[in-house]
C-alpha cells in the first residue's frame, strides 16, 4: 500500500529511462509516453483512493528512523495535487504528439518532461524541507533544459531571467533552511510543527518563515516578483508553456500552503497579513497588466499572476473554508489555464498567429474550437455553473465571513477584469471577421487533427463536470482545509509511523 | 592543446585518477566516498584528457553516448531500490548480503547507478562546452 506513495515519482523516471536508453523513434516515444502517462493517472488516482481511506500515508524512504530519514507524506492536499499533475501530463503528452518537432524531440523532450513530472510530484509529496529543496532544483533544472532546448538563441535571454529569477529563490531557501536547521535541528516537517513552537528566538523563526515566503513568492509569482514569467511563457513551445502554466507556479503555492499551514503558524499577524498583502496586489496587477496585452500568451501569462493571487489569498485568510476553495481554485485554475494554453496553439493553427489583430473569424470556420475556448475562458472568469463561478465564489465567501469586506470586493472586481480580457479574446479571435494581411497569403484552413482538438476537449468536459458536481469536490475540500487548519493528524501520522 | 608536458602528465594522471575514483566508489557509504565524489574525480579526469586530446578522442575512447551512460546509471540506482520491496520493507531500504569477509549490499548498487549517473552528466556537459 505505502509503494503508491513512491510510483508517482518513479514511475516517469522510469519512462524517461526507457525512452532513452531504446532510443525509440518518433511514434514510438511518443507512444511510449502517453502510456507512461496514463500509468502515473492509474497510480495517483489509487493514491487519492487510498488517502481518502486512511487520511494521510507515510512512507519513510530507505527505512530510516524518524528525524533523519526522508519520508514521503500524502494528505488529501498531496494527493489531489498529484493527481491533478497526472491529468494534465496525460493531456499535454497526448497533444505533444502532433505539436513536438523532431528536432525538440531528439534534444530530450520526452525525457526532460518526465522528470520533470517526476520532480512536480516530488515536491508535493515530500514531508522534509530539504527535500522539498531538491525537488525544486529538479524542477527547475528540467525546465530549464525543456527551455533551451530548440534554437537556445531566441529563448537564452528569457530562459536565463527565469534561471536567475530561480537561483535568486534557491539561495533565499537555503539560507532559511541553515537558519531553520540551527533553530530546531531537525528538518522534517512535521517535526518542525512542534519545534518552531518551542524556540524562544521567535524574531528570528519569523525571519526565517519571510525568507521562505520570498523564496516561494518568487516560485509562484507573487507581487513583486512575477516579472520572469510573462518575459517566458510566451516564448515556449504550445505543450511545453501549457504545462509550465498549469504545474510550475503552483507547486511554489502548494509549498507556502504547506509550509504556512503546517511550520509557521506562531506569528500569524505578521506572516498572513503579508501574504494577504501581497496576494491582492497580485491579482490587481496582474489583471490589469493583461487588459494592456494583444498577445494571446501575454494575456494568458498576466490572468496566471492575478489567479495565483487567489490562491495566496485563500491561504492568507487562514480559515478551514478559505483553505478549501483554495484548493478548489488550485484544481481549477491548472486544468483550465493549461487548457487555454493548449487552446492558443490551436488559435496559431487556424490562423497562423498568436497576435490577436492578426486572428479572426474562427466562431465562423471552427465551430469546435470556440467551444474549446468559450468553456475554460468563461470559467477562468467565472461564469457559473462553470468550475472557476465555485473558486471564486468559495474565496470571496471565506474573505467575507472572516470579516475581510475589502478583500471579498477586490477579488470581485479582479474577476470582473478577467471577463473583460477573456472577453477580448474572444471578440477578436473568434467574432470579428478576419483581417487578412494583404501581401500574405490566405492560410489554407486545415481541420485541427484529433489528437490536438482531444486533449482541450476532456478538459474542457473536467471543467464543467468539476462545475457540476461541485458537491463531492467541496466535501472533499473541506476535509483538505480542516485537515491544513489542525494538522495534528499529519503530525500523527508521520511520528507515530517513525 | 599542443604541449608536451600536460600530454605526457595526462597519461600518467587519467589512470590515475580513474583507479582513485574507483577507490572511492567502493569506499563509500561505510567511510567518507561515494558514488558522487567518485564520479567527480573521474570527471575530472575525462577533462583533462579532453583539454589535451580534445572531445573527438574522448568521444571515441568512452564508446558510449554520455546520455546512456547517466540513464543506465538512474535505472541502476532505482533498481538497487526493489530489493527491499521484496523483502516487505519500503522502497530503498539498504540489505545487505555476507560474502565471506566482505559484506555487499544494495547501497553499494545504489553508489553505482549514482556514479554512472553523475558521471554520464558531467561528460556530456564537458562534451557540448568543448565541441561548441
Amino acid at each position: 500500500m505505502n509503494l503508491l506513495l513512491i510510483l508517482p515519482i518513479l514511475l516517469p523516471m522510469v519512462m524517461a529511462m526507457i525512452s532513452v536508453l531504446t532510443g525509440l523513434d518518433r511514434a514510438r516515444s511518443g507512444m511510449l509516453a502517453v502510456f507512461g502517462a496514463l500509468l502515473h493517472l492509474c497510480a495517483s488516482g489509487f493514491l487519492l483512493a487510498t488517502v481518502v481511506d486512511h487520511q494521510v500515508l507515510v512512507l519513510w524512504m530507505g527505512n530510516w528512523p524518524a528525524p533523519a530519514g526522508i519520508c514521503l507524506v500524502a494528505d488529501y492536499l498531496s494527493a489531489a495535487m498529484v493527481l491533478i499533475t497526472s491529468v494534465i501530463y496525460l493531456a499535454v503528452m497526448v497533444y505533444s504528439g502532433k505539436e513536438i518537432t523532431p528536432h525538440q524531440r531528439r534534444s530530450g523532450y520526452y525525457p526532460l518532461m518526465q522528470f520533470l513530472t517526476a520532480a512536480i510530484c516530488g515536491a508535493f509529496l515530500t514531508g522534509d524541507l530539504f527535500n522539498l529543496y531538491v525537488w525544486f532544483e529538479l524542477i527547475l533544472m528540467a525546465s530549464f533544459g525543456i527551455m533551451i532546448m530548440e534554437n537556445p538563441g531566441s529563448r537564452l535571454t528569457s530562459a536565463v531571467k527565469y534561471v536567475t529569477m530561480n537561483l535568486l529563490s534557491t539561495v533565499f531557501l537555503i539560507m532559511a533552511i541553515g537558519l531553520i536547521y540551527g533553530l530546531t535541528g531537525t528538518l522534517n516537517m512535521a517535526d518542525l510543527h512542534e519545534k518552531v513552537a518551542q524556540v524562544d528566538n521567535t524574531a528570528l523563526v519569523t525571519g526565517a518563515a519571510l525568507l521562505l515566503m520570498m523564496a516561494f513568492a518568487i516560485k509562484s509569482a507573487l507581487f513583486p516578483l512575477f516579472f520572469w514569467l510573462p518575459a517566458t511563457y510566451h516564448t515556449l513551445p504550445v505543450p511545453v508553456a501549457a504545462f509550465f502554466a498549469g504545474m510550475l507556479t503552483k507547486v511554489g503555492v502548494y509549498a507556502l500552503i504547506r509550509l504556512f499551514t503546517l511550520v509557521f503558524v506562531t506569528d500569524v499577524a505578521v506572516t498572513h497579513t503579508l501574504l494577504m498583502v501581497m496576494a491582492v496586489l497580485t491579482m490587481v496587477s496582474g489583471v490589469a497588466a493583461a487588459a494592456s496585452q494583444m498577445d494571446i500568451r501575454r494575456i494568458l501569462s498576466f490572468h496566471i499572476i492575478s489567479q495565483v493571487g487567489y490562491m495566496v489569498l485563500g491561504l492568507a485568510v487562514f480559515t478551514p473554508l478559505a483553505l478549501a476553495g483554495t484548493l478548489v481554485y488550485l484544481i481549477h485554475h491548472i486544468i483550465v489555464k493549461a487548457n487555454l494554453f493548449l487552446v492558443s496553439g490551436l488559435i496559431q493553427r487556424a490562423t497562423g498567429s498568436f497576435d490577436l489583430k492578426q486572428t479572426g473569424g474562427l466562431y465562423q470556420t471552427h465551430g469546435l474550437l470556440s467551444l474549446g475556448f468559450f468553456i475554460p475562458a468563461f470559467s477562468l472568469a467565472g461564469f457559473p455553473p462553470l468550475s472557476g463561478f465555485w473558486a471564486k465564489l468559495l474565496i470571496i465567501y471565506a474573505c467575507l465571513e472572516a470579516g475581510h469586506y475589502f478583500l471579498g470586493a477586490t477579488a470581485a472586481v479582479v474577476g470582473l477584469m478577467t471577463v473583460f480580457s477573456m472577453i477580448k479574446i474572444w471578440t477578436e479571435a473568434f467574432w470579428k471577421k478576419k483581417a487578412l494581411p494583404v501581401d500574405s497569403p490566405v492560410e489554407p484552413l486545415v481541420d485541427i487533427p484529433f489528437q490536438l482538438m482531444g486533449p482541450v476537449l476532456c478538459l474542457c468536459l473536467l471543467t464543467v463536470l468539476i462545475g457540476v458536481f461541485m458537491e463531492p469536490v467541496l466535501k472533499f475540500a473541506l476535509v483538505a482545509g480542516e485537515q491544513l487548519m489542525s494538522p495534528h493528524q499529519y503530525v500523527l501520522a508521520v511520528k507515530g509511523g517513525g | 592543446m599542443q604541449s608536451i608536458i600536460l600530454k605526457t602528465a595526462t597519461r600518467l594522471m587519467v589512470g590515475l585518477m580513474l583507479v582513485f575514483a574507483v577507490y572511492l566508489l567502493l569506499r563509500g557509504h561505510h567511510e567518507p566516498g561515494g558514488g558522487f565524489v567518485a564520479a567527480l574525480v573521474s570527471g575530472t579526469a575525462f577533462a583533462l584528457f579532453a583539454i589535451t586530446e580534445g572531445p573527438a578522442q574522448l568521444r571515441r575512447a568512452i564508446r558510449v553516448r554520455p546520455s546512456v551512460i547517466a540513464m543506465t546509471g538512474l535505472a541502476v540506482a532505482a533498481a538497487a531500490g526493489f530489493p527491499a520491496l521484496f523483502a516487505g520493507m519500503p522502497y530503498l531500504t539498504g540489505i545487505w548480503w555476507k560474502i565471506g569477509e566482505i559484506s555487499l549490499g544494495t547501497p553499494l548498487i545504489f553508489d553505482v547507478g549514482v556514479f554512472l549517473a553523475v558521471l554520464g552528466a558531467i561528460v556530456s556537459l564537458l562534451l557540448a562546452l568543448e565541441e561548441n
